[in-house]
This record gives structure tokens, C-alpha cells and sequence, in this order.
């Protein structure tokens, strides 16, 4: 009797020739009734490939399996050979005996059909159940994945739900049929760290009540100490190393798991921040960035005649200085105003009130300066694929009114080569490059007008975790060169600590804890705050248990005039306050 | 509700906008409707009998009073005489109005008919030889002019099967429906193929980009069959883009086909209208390309709630 599931020699390709494309390349292991493994891999490794090679989705993206084979212990004992199974067998499977779990819940369900009917499909194809029955089996399904008042949310469409709602119920219809095989591919990144924890809590919840087995596939090796019991890394389509946990975090025997270990960000609550603080130094200096009660509220419009009935509060009275050569680093999480907040600070929403004060550098004659350049979260996005490196970088210039001079070419050059960037890089277009460089081509654009703040809204969350640590170290380097002071804004504790001398947590609008990086992430204050911080995975937290919290977040939507009342500060060290509770 | 009541309260807006428009518009052309009505007899008329003439209908004001006479008679449900006919304008609107209404609807019945499936199959038969079959044809439906198809199909009928369509005279809908049918059959043909040509050609991209989103995957995950992929999943959500196509070739056609309707001697909306122009009928050109407007803003309206209807994510609002 083979155990569960069994891989050997797994080979993948896609194209018109696979076999001369293969992106999986003999991947074997092994998973016993109940266990979890987890595939821990970069972009490109292989290991979604490998995923969706086991329920065979792979065939829909262009995929041939080459090589190898997947044998699945059916329910009723028969080995099922699933490279070489044909499309009606499998989509008995599918569902039925292998669950699948996608990155994005909010585009992974269907944005027309109710989330309820959805679920109901699931019973209807493998249960054979239909009208109320399928309904009643539905609103179980959502209970078990904690969802409250489940009967009324069966007639929601996926619009009308949150991101970490939308993924219980892709749990829920995921294990709808009890499949004896759940894999999650990577299914907490495109959530909340709050979020993420406790959609980690209920998977190890789930496993424990169902005794299914899973594989989980993430990036974040810091993220599987809680979860899994065997882990498989992957580079270059290729399993480098595998083993038991313990194993795998406490002796890692290939480099690349090392590298991935220790050369990688991973949360140290406040044990590896910068030491390099700038503010003693400095106390008489001028502030490179002073922002003041600003406000910033977006009208709600409603009713008869479209009334502006009130306000969503998106920034609610926020108040900081940034030294020259400082990094502040501004987290919260989705929607609770930081990325308002930055744009506010480079105009780009009109604030409703406050002030926000820079001060520019000297330009030297005939340069433009500005004092506040931003550098986006997705590098894809934010350079226009059909200008040269040349053009983009001339951009700034232009727009400020300069003149392409010899100057600004060898400024350019200096900058490209400064960011590690080839030197024949300027008549090349975007796409030639790859994230980690397009993200280095977009810190250089912000240095051309030599400014003295720098506002980093996710610049690095989009990047693989290696390119990550790479780029953290470059904008650490430009920092002390030019005395650049950054706001960083950030929803992960780990980059955070890492670059940031000073932390602002910001939640709901209003900044809720500021202080000196250290001392917030070891001795957090405000209840947010500890509850962000415990929420951070960790290599050393294995097997940790996070309590389930389904609170909702608080609107943001308050009725005309309201203003929030004066903000009651406890201070807790020479730089560390937080606001007082109620 | 209250959406529904701003739409229509832009209505009489754009209305008006049109009417000055076309009621210029139609007074540039050299020509008048005297000399259009007698022909080479109007170089007879005294200078007298001419002025007389104007006088009675009505063109020897200036074309800001002649506007204001037209659109004081339009707020009391007036649109004015047809010259050529000497009836009442919305009378022979509406006379010619049904064939085309008729005409126009099955038209886009045999579009949506042929063109949905066609586009599906193409969609799942990606790059296949049975793909490039459909696009094939699609594009030739898209590229042929409606009068040369119009001819091959009388040409195909009479000269290889003997038979001719039903002309004559035309029988509406509710006298005699099989002669009706027989009738527009063949016209509606001909019309609907360039549209079911572009239907197939819309959706079989629409159905390819949605084949390609993480909800059709996750419907595969859950033992989906392909069928129920395709119509349960997919098509739902690739529906949008061929009803704003469907809407536009729709309000198109409720303005009558000339040329069709020419070809096989209809007596549509079209052809009246162009009737009218050479006549320089201007009370009929301009009720009727207020009508015309009108069709249009209504098949509109109904093409954005169809889209709320479709996808709940649309609401109803003034952006």
C-alpha cells in the first residue's frame, strides 16, 4: 500500500516543444495521510507548476506533463495513476478527492454567481445534492470555515465580501466534498498579516478536525514553521532539499537554503534594526519633512440629487517629522491610509487640511530639484513600456522644466551604475529587464531631481524575497551616500525592521503608536500594534496557535462634520508614544 | 428608480441638440421643396405663386422663426405635414416604423443565434483548424458589403432554384405573419449575417479572455466539467462586450437599411427617410430623425440595464 500521494521523477514542460521547455525537472516526494508539506520556492522555481501538475490544471495553462509519475490512494484503496488519467476521471477528482486553494480570493471566484451558489456546486458535482439540501450543506460549509451569520451571506456576490473573507470561502468550497488532499498555493499572499494569520489558524484548525493531508506553497519560508511537517525547497525547477521541519529550519544543508534562511528578511521583533540612528545626532538640524495635522477625506455621495451624505475618513489628523538620512516607515494595513497618506504628501489627492513642508536641496544652476520623489509598489506598472530607459529617466527633468544637458546624460550613467544597472541600459526599454531591475531603474528616476525625501510606497512587496534583500541593501547604501530620508511605507514587519529607524503604525487613519523602530517592534504599546506584530510569521513560532478573531474592520464612512476627538499621547521612552485606548 | 428618472431626464436635452442640428443641416443643402415637388415645372411659377407657395409652407421666415413654429408644435405632439405625403409627420413614421422594428429585431435574433455559438466553439477551439474556419468566415461576413450579399442570395434563389422572394406589395406582421415572414426572411438574412459576423468575432475574444481568469481555473478545480465551465461559468461573465455590440448594430438598424430595404423593395424606415431628403420633406427628415434619435437613446438605456442585470458589480449611477 503506497502512502497518499506519490510523486517520483516529476518533469513538466510547456510550449510546442515541452520537452525542450521544461520549468519542473524530476521533482519526487512523498505524503502520508494527515501530513502537510510545504513547497517553499521564488518565482519561477517551479513550485506552483508542480501544484497544479497533481489535479492536472496544469494541462489549461499550456503544460504537458514529459516525465514521471503521480500516484493518488483513491478512497477505496486503488492506486490511480494521474499522469495518465483523461479529462472525465479527473474531474471526478478535482473537488472530490483533491482541493485546491488559489493566491488571489478576489478574483477566484466567479464575480457574477452568488458565493452561495457557488459553494452549492461543489455538492451538487461530487454529492449529487440539489435545491435545499444543497443550500443547507452550503450554509455548513460556511460555518466550519468560522463565517458569521452564514445564512444571509450565501446570497452575497463575491464584491460584497472582504479578501480574507472571499478566501474562507474558497476554503470552504475548496473542502466542500472532504477531499483527502488539500493543496493551498500560495494562499495567504495577497492578504493581510493579520488576515494571514488567521486564515493560517483555520487551515491547522481544519487539518486537525478533517485529518486531511495538504501541500502549501509559499515563498515565505517563515510562514511554514507554523504549519507544515515536511518542506521541500525549490529552485530552478528542482527539489535542492527536502526533509522533516526541524530538519529543514534548525540544518539546512544546500545554500540555498541557507540563503533563503538567513540572507532573507525574516521578522527578529526588534532584533535587527539599523544602529545607525540619526536623530541624536542631529537635534538642531531642520526637519527634511514635516507633515501636520493632515486630513485627508473622500465625499460619500447618496441619496436623492446625490447629496454628500459624508466622508470616508481615509487619513484622519496624522502628524510626523523625517530627519535628513532617516528612514520613518509607516505600517498598517490595507486601507488603513498610509499609501493616502503618501500620496497626499506628493499632492497627488488633494488634502482636505493640514500641512505638509519640505525642504529642497540647493539645485545647482540650470538643474531642476524637487524635494519629494516616490518610487511605486509595482514596477510593471509604473514605467511606460514605450519610453527608453533614456527618455525615463529624462522625464523628471522635462517635466520640472530642465533641459537634457550633457550634465543630465552623465548623470544618467552615474546614476544607472550607482543602482547596479548595465551600462548599456539607456536605449533599452522596460521590458528587457527583469522586477528587481525595473524597481532599481525607478530609484533612480526618483534620484534625477535630487531630492531630499524619498517616499517608498511598497517599493519592494512585489519583489521576489532574494531581489528583496538585494534592493533593501541598495536603498540603505543610497541613504548614507546622498543623506536621503525615506518614508517607507510597508504592510511587512520583516522589511520593515530591517530598513526603518523609526516606525509610525497607523490604523484607521490616524497614526496609533510612533516611535524608535527598536523599541515599537520588541515592546509593542497600543493593542493594533501587538496584535500586527503577533500576527508576523516567524521561523522560531512552529506549530504556534493564533487565536481567531472574525471582528470586522471598522468602517472608515462617517456621517458630515464629524471630527475625531484630540488624540490623548503616553509617552513610554525618550522616542516611543502611543496613543492612549478608550 | 431614481437613475431610470435622470436618463430620461436627459432625453428632451439631447433631443433638442439633435433637432437643431439636423434642422440646419437639411436647410444647407441647395434646393428647396418646391422646385423638389414640381420638378422642372417650378422654373413656370410666377415669382408671385412662388412666394405664395413658400408662404404656405411656411419656409419664407427666417430658420430661427420656422424652428420656433416647429418646436412650439412639437410640445403639443405635433411634428408638422409631411409635404409628400400631405399626412400628419408621425403618421407616416409610424407606418413605416413596424417593418423595420420587425426587421432589425430578427435580424439580431439570427445574429445572436449563429454568431454566440460560432464564437464560443472558435473560443474553445483556440488555434485549432476549426478556429481559423470560423474567423475565416467571420471576417469575410464583416468585409462583404450588404448589397452584394443581398444580390447573390436573389441571384442563388432565382437562377438556381427558380423561385424569387415575396415581393409586392408588403403585408404587416399582424394581417398575414407567414407572408410577413416570407417576406423579411431573406432581408434579415442578409443583415444579420455581417452582424452575426461580429457578434462571433466579440465574443469569441471575450470568451478567450475570460477562459483565461482565476475563477474559470477555480471552476476546473472544483471537477467542473468543460460544458459546465464554458456555459455555467464563462459565458456569464463574456456576455457584456456582445451586448454593447448587440445594442449599437441594434439602434443602427431601428434606423432603417436603405439599401436593403431598397433591394428588396421595402417600404422601411430608410428608404422614407432618404424619400424625404430628396423631397426636401423637411418637417418628415427632421420627425424623423428625432424619432430615430429617440430609438437610440432608448435601446441605450436598456443596453445599461442589461449590464446591472449581468454583473453585480455594476451599480446604476451618473458616472
Amino acid at each position: 500500500m503506497i502512502s497518499l500521494l506519490s510523486v517520483s521523477g516529476l518533469r513538466v514542460g510547456f510550449g510546442r516543444n515541452p520537452q525542450a521547455n521544461e520549468v519542473v525537472r524530476g521533482v519526487s516526494f512523498d505524503l502520508a495521510d494527515g501530513e502537510t508539506l510545504a513547497i517553499v520556492g521564488e518565482s519561477g522555481s517551479g513550485k506552483s507548476v508542480t501544484a497544479l501538475s497533481i489535479n492536472r490544471l496544469v494541462d489549461y495553462g499550456g503544460g504537458r506533463i514529459t516525465g514521471g509519475s503521480i500516484k493518488l490512494r483513491r478512497a477505496d484503496g486503488s492506486t490511480f495513476d494521474l499522469t495518465a488519467a483523461a479529462e472525465p476521471q479527473l474531474t471526478k477528482i478535482r473537488g472530490g478527492e483533491i482541493g485546491m486553494i488559489f493566491q488571489e480570493p478576489m478574483t477566484s471566484l466567479n464575480p457574477v454567481l452568488t458565493i452561495g451558489w457557488q459553494i452549492e456546486e461543489s455538492f451538487r458535482l461530487h454529492r449529487g445534492l440539489t435545491g435545499r439540501r444543497a443550500t443547507a450543506a452550503a450554509k455548513d460549509a460556511l460555518d466550519r470555515v468560522r463565517i458569521p451569520d452564514a445564512a444571509r451571506r450565501l446570497k452575497y456576490t463575491p464584491n460584497q465580501l472582504s479578501g480574507g473573507m472571499l478566501q474562507r470561502v474558497m476554503i470552504a468550497m475548496a473542502i466542500a466534498c472532504n477531499p483527502r488532499l488539500l493543496i493551498a498555493d500560495e494562499p495567504t499572499t495577497a492578504l493581510d498579516v493579520t488576515v494571514q494569520a488567521q486564515i493560517m489558524a483555520l487551515l491547522a484548525e481544519l487539518k486537525q478536525e478533517t485529518g486531511m493531508s495538504m501541500i502549501f506553497i509559499t515563498h515565505d519560508i517563515g510562514l511554514v514553521a507554523g504549519i507544515a511537517d515536511k518542506v521541500m525547497v525549490m529552485q530552478g525547477g528542482e527539489a535542492v532539499e527536502q526533509g522533516a521541519l526541524n530538519q529543514i529550519l534548525d540544518d539546512p544543508q544546500h545554500p540555498y537554503t541557507r540563503h533563503l534562511l538567513h540572507a532573507v528578511p525574516h521578522f527578529a521583533g526588534g532584533g535587527a534594526t539599523r544602529r545607525d540612528a540619526q536623530r541624536e545626532k542631529q537635534k538642531a538640524a531642520e526637519p527634511a519633512l514635516k507633515v501636520d495635522g493632515l486630513v485627508v477625506r473622500f465625499p460619500v455621495k447618496g441619496g436623492f440629487l446625490s447629496r454628500t451624505s459624508g466622508a470616508v475618513h481615509a487619513v484622519d489628523g496624522v502628524d510626523f517629522e523625517l530627519m535628513p538620512g532617516e528612514t520613518l516607515a509607516v505600517v498598517g494595513e490595507s486601507g488603513s491610509g498610509k499609501s493616502t497618506t503618501a500620496r497626499a504628501i506628493l499632492g497627488l489627492v488633494r488634502s482636505t487640511r493640514g500641512t505638509i513642508s519640505a525642504s529642497a536641496r540647493k539645485a545647482a544652476a540650470g538643474q531642476s530639484a524637487l524635494p519629494v520623489q516616490m518610487v511605486f509598489q509595482n514596477p510593471y506598472g509604473s514605467l511606460n513600456p514605450r519610453l527608453t530607459v533614456e527618455n525615463l529617466l529624462a522625464e523628471p527633468v522635462i517635466a520640472t522644466g530642465g533641459r537634457i544637458t550633457a550634465e543630465t546624460r552623465a548623470k544618467m550613467a552615474a546614476l544607472l551604475k550607482r543602482v547596479g544597472l548595465p551600462e548599456n541600459s539607456l536605449q533599452r526599454y522596460p521590458h528587457e529587464f527583469s522586477g528587481g531591475q525595473r524597481q532599481r531603474l525607478c530609484i533612480a528616476r526618483a534620484l534625477m531631481l535630487n531630492p531630499s525625501v524619498i517616499v517608498l510606497d511598497e517599493a519592494v512587496s512585489a519583489l521576489d524575497v532574494s531581489v528583496q534583500a538585494r534592493v533593501l541593501k541598495l536603498l540603505i547604501e543610497l541613504q548614507r551616500e546622498f543623506g536621503l530620508a525615506y518614508l517607507f511605507i510597508s504592510h511587512d514587519m520583516a522589511v520593515v525592521e530591517r530598513i526603518a529607524h523609526r516606525i509610525a503604525v497607523i490604523y484607521a487613519g490616524q497614526i496609533v503608536e510612533i516611535g524608535d523602530a527598536r523599541s515599537v517592534l520588541s515592546e509593542p504599546k497600543h493593542s493594533y500594534t501587538k496584535q500586527l506584530i503577533a500576527a508576523v510569521p516567524t521561523i522560531d513560532r512552529r506549530h504556534e496557535r493564533f487565536e481567531l478573531d472574525t471582528r470586522q474592520v471598522p468602517s472608515l464612512v462617517r456621517p458630515l462634520g464629524f471630527e475625531p476627538g484630540p488624540a490623548n499621547w503616553q509617552q513610554f521612552g525618550p522616542d516611543h508614544r502611543a496613543r492612549v485606548e478608550v | 428608480m431614481n437613475y431610470l428618472m435622470r436618463r430620461l431626464a436627459t432625453f428632451p436635452l439631447v433631443l433638442l441638440g439633435v433637432s437643431i442640428v439636423v434642422f440646419l443641416a437639411i436647410r444647407m443643402v441647395p434646393g428647396d421643396s418646391i422646385t423638389a415637388m414640381l420638378g422642372t415645372e417650378a422654373g413656370l411659377l410666377t415669382p408671385q405663386q412662388r412666394d405664395a407657395l413658400a408662404a404656405y409652407f411656411g419656409i419664407d421666415q427666417p430658420w430661427f422663426i420656422q424652428y420656433w413654429r416647429w418646436l412650439l408644435g412639437l410640445f403639443q405632439g405635433n411634428l408638422g405635414i409631411s409635404s409628400t405625403y400631405g399626412r400628419p409627420v408621425l403618421d407616416v413614421i409610424l407606418e413605416h416604423f413596424p417593418l423595420t422594428l420587425e426587421l432589425a429585431l430578427l435580424s439580431m435574433v439570427i445574429a445572436l443565434l449563429v454568431g454566440m455559438p460560432a464564437g464560443i466553439f472558435a473560443a474553445t477551439h483556440n488555434e485549432k483548424l476549426s478556429d481559423l474556419g470560423v474567423r475565416v468566415v467571420a471576417m469575410i461576413g464583416q468585409s462583404t458589403p450588404n448589397f452584394v450579399l443581398a444580390l447573390l442570395i436573389i441571384y442563388t434563389l432565382s437562377a438556381g432554384f427558380g423561385v424569387l422572394p415575396a415581393m409586392g406589395e408588403f403585408s404587416p406582421l399582424w394581417q398575414d405573419p407567414l407572408r410577413n415572414l416570407g417576406q423579411l426572411l431573406l432581408p434579415a438574412i442578409t443583415l444579420g449575417f455581417a452582424f452575426a459576423a461580429s457578434v462571433t468575432r466579440i465574443s469569441r475574444s471575450a470568451m478567450l479572455d475570460v477562459l483565461s481568469d482565476d475563477y474559470v481555473r477555480t471552476a476546473r478545480s472544483k471537477g467542473v466539467s468543460a460544458r459546465g465551465v464554458i456555459w455555467r461559468h464563462a459565458l456569464p461573465n463574456a456576455l457584456i462586450p456582445v451586448v454593447t455590440l448587440s445594442g449599437i448594430e441594434f439602434g443602427y438598424l431601428l434606423g432603417g437599411a436603405v439599401i436593403v430595404e431598397q433591394i428588396y423593395a421595402l417600404p422601411g424606415l430608410g428608404r422614407m427617410v432618404l424619400d424625404a431628403i430628396l423631397q426636401r420633406d423637411y418637417a418628415l427628415v427632421q420627425g424623423s430623425v428625432l424619432f430615430i434619435a429617440f430609438n437610440f437613446m432608448i435601446v441605450n438605456l436598456l443596453v445599461d440595464l442589461a449590464y446591472v442585470a449581468l454583473d453585480p458589480r455594476i451599480r446604476l449611477s451618473e458616472h
